[in-house]
């Protein structure tokens, strides 16, 4: 069977590649596009390693096919830092530590945005409750927590 | 391994209908790609129906709403106007995984799958849904409780799918409720759910009402005695407990790690309680 030839923006770039129909989106992004800030912890939706981003809903790209994002926009971690300087989330994981062996940072950063976009102001009920998806075995979750929250309060100042 | 996307319901169904080997319809893939990571199925052919406009839109239809099966959580939560008619549809939805999976799981997903613990199937069968199935010998509605036959086991016949689901008219006064008990606040699969939707007369009296129980019995279950517990009653302390008698009565549930049958039967009873206290302090205010 000929591979699927895909054309999507990935990081607002167009891309091409081509893929089989068994591949997951995690699977071109890391294996084919060579980003491979997004991780796979689990394959199977539960750990939140590969969230990406995509037409604007955050997603675990584990669970999409790579066929499916025909013409269709993604966005992964490498999108977020905008030339040397770090997209605030990054800048607030380093300052509260909120990272040891670093394979789950990349999805609780990307998805961390997504809620910030859509709750500039969350509680801390709200980020765990949006974090619940994104499972981290190192830090005890209450560094990532704080660096989300003054994530917030950064990005309201602007 | 092929994957189709047609635009069309005839489309889907005639590559559903006209496939030889294994055929797997996709939706939000939260469980087929699951189950396909896992080697559970190895389908030679993937439809992906999202492109189907009929999957994808939530509509106001011979004043109910009609919501297509391939809408996600997400979507239905950011629908205020759905979510004020049937809350409990919306939030049982809402439970199903994390902000992720909720980013592209789908009602008709849920059902399809064939779990006993699917947790929107309760609310839809408490709302008295019925699924508008494709298929090569034209459309035809199912009530949400008959889709289902078994673990895995569905109602679909060969090249048929699951375009949308319509939740009828509401009565004034009227409002659902869907409860799950998992052992986590999150990310689990329900050891009991319970949905319940009422509706009352000017007096306050429950005039109708359905209960459903998800994660009791091999299929989630309709359960109409215990919604005869509760109509012409207020849910005064009596109502309440023949409500949790019936739904008792209906269990029979699996015993295993997560729940022990006694566990599973009294849990049953006191979710159905609550859910229909919700219900009833929702219609109320309504
Ligand atoms: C991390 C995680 C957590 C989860 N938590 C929960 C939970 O709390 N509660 C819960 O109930 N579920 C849960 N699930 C299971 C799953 O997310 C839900 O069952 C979801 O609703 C499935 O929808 P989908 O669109 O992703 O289905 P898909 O994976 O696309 O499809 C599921 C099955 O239904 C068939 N199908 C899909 N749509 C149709 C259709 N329209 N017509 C005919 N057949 C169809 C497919 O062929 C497949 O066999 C979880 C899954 C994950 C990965
Ligand atoms: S790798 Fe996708 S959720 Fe774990
Ligand atoms: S830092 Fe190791 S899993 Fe989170």
């Amino acid at each position: 069977m000929a591979k699927h030839h895909i054309e999507a923006t990935v990081n607002g770039d167009d891309v091409e590649f081509l893929c089989e129909t068994e591949e997951t989106l995690l699977d071109v992004l890391r294996d084919t596009l060579h980003l491979t800030g997004s991780k796979e912890g689990c394959a199977s939706g539960d750990c939140g390693a590969c969230s990406v981003m995509l037409d604007g809903r955050l997603v675990c790209s584990c669970l999409v096919l790579g066929c499916e994002v025909s013409g269709r926009r993604v966005e992964t971690i490498e999108g977020m830092a905008k030339g040397e300087s770090l997209h605030p989330l990054q800048q607030q994981f380093l300052e509260h530590a909120a990272l040891q062996c670093g394979i789950c940072t990349p999805g609780f950063i990307v998805a961390g945005k997504a809620l910030l976009e859509r709750n500039p102001n969350p509680t801390e009920t709200e980020i765990r409750y949006w974090l619940a998806g994104n499972l981290c075995r190192c830090t005890g979750y209450d560094k990532i927590v704080s660096a989300v929250k003054d994530a917030a309060v950064a990005m309201r100042k602007g | 391994m092929r994957y189709e996307a047609p635009k069309s319901l005839q489309g889907a169904v005639a590559l559903l209908a006209g496939a030889t080997g294994e055929t797997r319809v996709l939706a939000g893939g939260t469980d087929l790609l699951v189950q396909m990571r896992a080697d559970v199925v190895d389908p030679d052919l993937i439809v992906d129906i999202k492109k189907i406009p009929e999957t994808r839109a939530i509509t106001e239809d011979r004043g109910g709403w009609r919501i297509g099966a391939a809408v996600t959580g997400a979507e239905l939560k950011e629908h205020p106007r759905l979510k004020q008619a049937w809350p409990g549809v919306v939030e049982a939805a809402n439970l199903i995984g994390s902000t992720q999976v909720q980013g592209r799981a789908t009602l008709g997903g849920n059902l399809c799958n064939g779990s006993p613990a699917a947790d929107s199937v309760p609310a839809l069968i408490a709302a008295g849904a019925l699924a508008t199935l494709a298929g090569p010998d034209g459309a035809r509605d199912l009530p949400v409780e008959d889709v289902m036959l078994g673990p895995r086991k569905l109602a679909l016949r060969r090249g048929e799918i699951v375009v949308s689901f319509w939740l009828p008219p509401r009565p004034p006064r009227s409002s659902d409720a869907y409860l799950r008990f998992i052992p986590r606040t999150e990310m689990d699969i329900a050891v009991v759910g319970a949905g319940v939707s009422l509706t009352l007369d000017n007096a306050g009296t429950i005039s109708a009402a359905r209960v459903s129980l998800g994660a009791v019995a091999p299929k989630v279950l309709l359960v109409p005695e215990a919604a005869h517990a509760i109509v012409g009653t207020r849910l005064d302390v009596a109502a309440q407990q023949r409500l949790e008698a019936a739904a008792r009565a209906a269990c029979r549930p699996i015993d295993d790690k997560r729940g022990t049958t006694e566990f599973r039967v009294d849990v049953a009873a006191v979710l159905t309680r609550r859910a229909a206290l919700i219900a009833l302090d929702r219609a109320r205010t309504s």
